[in-house]
């Protein structure tokens, strides 16, 4: 999804970090994408290299931690582990199932000079 | 699909209704591309080799930095502005998406004359090229803005926070704001809509809630489109209503036809319900002053 967006909003976090820390260049940004945020992870990629270029963010390397999905079952109460948003309990197969963890994308940490 | 999205020129056409209508056009480049197209004369011909391509980690110097800041904060302060302008003025805004060709303008058309004695209503078109839409929202006598993203495949808050001063929606009035045909990136843009209104037709098959689920995750309303069209159709409507519940037990779900209006009870109740919030939630300061315009 809208990878190209995704990579702009990484552009203006990185750069405004750069000026407000007075780095002089950025080589690494290391992202947190959650498992149900539907990033396409190769596409995010290709624009982010493309959309650097020329920044000071110019030829990084960007590194991509996973993080797991879950969800509050609302049928049998337990915190569950899931896959994608439209998975079932793994306790008892209802797919009443509210996500709680992995919609993250963000910009954990970066690597500058 | 998506590698364009976002970067397209964008263009504002407001439209009045009427014979007071005024085609002004506002071409639009977003900041963050004009910012990037300059440096480009200056790139090194060898993409991809430069030295921090050769970065191994733990063998550099670079001190890492730790930041945690969201990817789409911006879009999302931005959407916050838009939610408090709106709130402020009682208007209560929906933001209808999906497929294209699913009834969007349609229905908003067939919406705004049944409201037409109820309240006013102003509608923001997002289409990537032409003014038909807002033309046809036009005709069925409401204010339209239309904005053309381009290349862009969805609307964000930026150009919405945009459209609102043009277009002025009159205090405890309802805006309507048809997304760009896409069951994708709109999902994941906030304009600072009340409620996400997802429109899924009949003619579009019943697995689109488990193969768009962010979509169908994140509305707050699904209307089932087409229902005139069912008789015609081998489409199992309850089996597309259960899969929209498996990705989002929230959903509430009316069926309608935007051409023969069946449904429309229902749908307008809602609508009336929200304007009512709305009206009865404003957070009006006290001698607030609308913008001009309008
Ligand atoms: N039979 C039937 N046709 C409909 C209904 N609603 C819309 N249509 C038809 O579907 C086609 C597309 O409708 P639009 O309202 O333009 O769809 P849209 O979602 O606004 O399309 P885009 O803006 O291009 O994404 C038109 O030919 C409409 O007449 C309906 O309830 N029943
Ligand atoms: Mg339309
Ligand atoms: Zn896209
Ligand atoms: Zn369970
Ligand atoms: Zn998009």
């Amino acid at each position: 999804m809208h990878e190209m967006s995704l990579a702009e909003g990484i552009r203006s976090i990185v750069e405004s970090a750069a000026r407000d820390g007075g780095f002089s260049r950025v080589t690494r940004v290391v992202l947190e994408i959650g498992a149900l945020s539907a990033v396409e992870k190769d596409a995010l990629r290709f624009c982010f290299d493309a959309v650097m270029r020329g920044t000071v963010a110019g030829g990084a390397v960007v590194e991509m931690i996973d993080l797991p999905g879950a969800g509050l079952c609302v049928q049998c109460g337990r915190n569950v582990p899931i896959a994608a948003r439209y998975d079932a309990c793994p306790a008892c197969g209802s797919y009443r199932v509210q996500p709680t963890a992995g919609m993250e994308m963000r910009v954990r940490e970066l690597e500058v000079e | 699909m998506c590698s364009v999205c976002g970067c397209g020129e964008v263009q504002f056409r407001p439209v009045a209704d009427g014979a007071r209508a005024q085609s002004a056009t506002v071409g639009w480049r977003p900041a963050a591309v004009t910012a990037n197209a300059a440096p480009v004369a200056e790139l090194p011909l060898d993409f991809g080799s430069g030295p921090a391509r050769a970065h191994a980690p733990g063998l550099s110097q670079g001190q890492m930095v730790r930041i945690e800041q969201d990817i789409l904060g911006y879009n999302d302060r931005l959407a916050s502005a838009n939610r408090a302008w709106l709130a402020a003025r009682g208007i209560f805004a929906l933001n209808l998406v999906s497929s294209p060709g699913s009834g969007k303008t349609t229905l908003l058309c067939r919406t705004i004359r049944a409201l037409a004695d109820e309240c006013p209503v102003t509608v923001v078109e997002g289409d990537q090229q032409t003014e038909f839409d807002a033309e046809r929202i036009r005709a069925s006598g409401a204010r339209a803005l239309q904005i053309n993203t381009g290349k862009g495949c969805h609307l964000d808050a930026q150009m919405v926070g945009r459209a609102l001063p043009i277009l002025a929606p009159a205090d405890d009035s309802l805006l309507l704001i048809e997304n760009v045909g896409n069951l994708v990136c709109p999902a994941a843009f906030d304009l600072g809509e009340a409620h996400k209104v997802v429109i899924l037709s009949v003619t579009e098959g019943e697995d689109k809630p488990l193969k768009y689920p962010d979509m169908f995750a994140a509305a707050d309303l699904m209307l089932l489109n087409k229902v005139d069209l069912l008789p015609h159709l081998s489409f199992d409507v309850d089996k597309a209503e259960a899969f929209a519940r498996r990705v989002n037990p929230a959903l509430q779900i009316i069926r309608v036809s935007a051409t023969t209006g069946e449904g429309f009870e229902p749908w307008l109740a809602w609508v009336r319900l929200g304007l009512e919030r709305a009206t009865v939630g404003a957070t009006r300061p006290t001698g607030l002053t609308r913008m001009a315009g309008g």
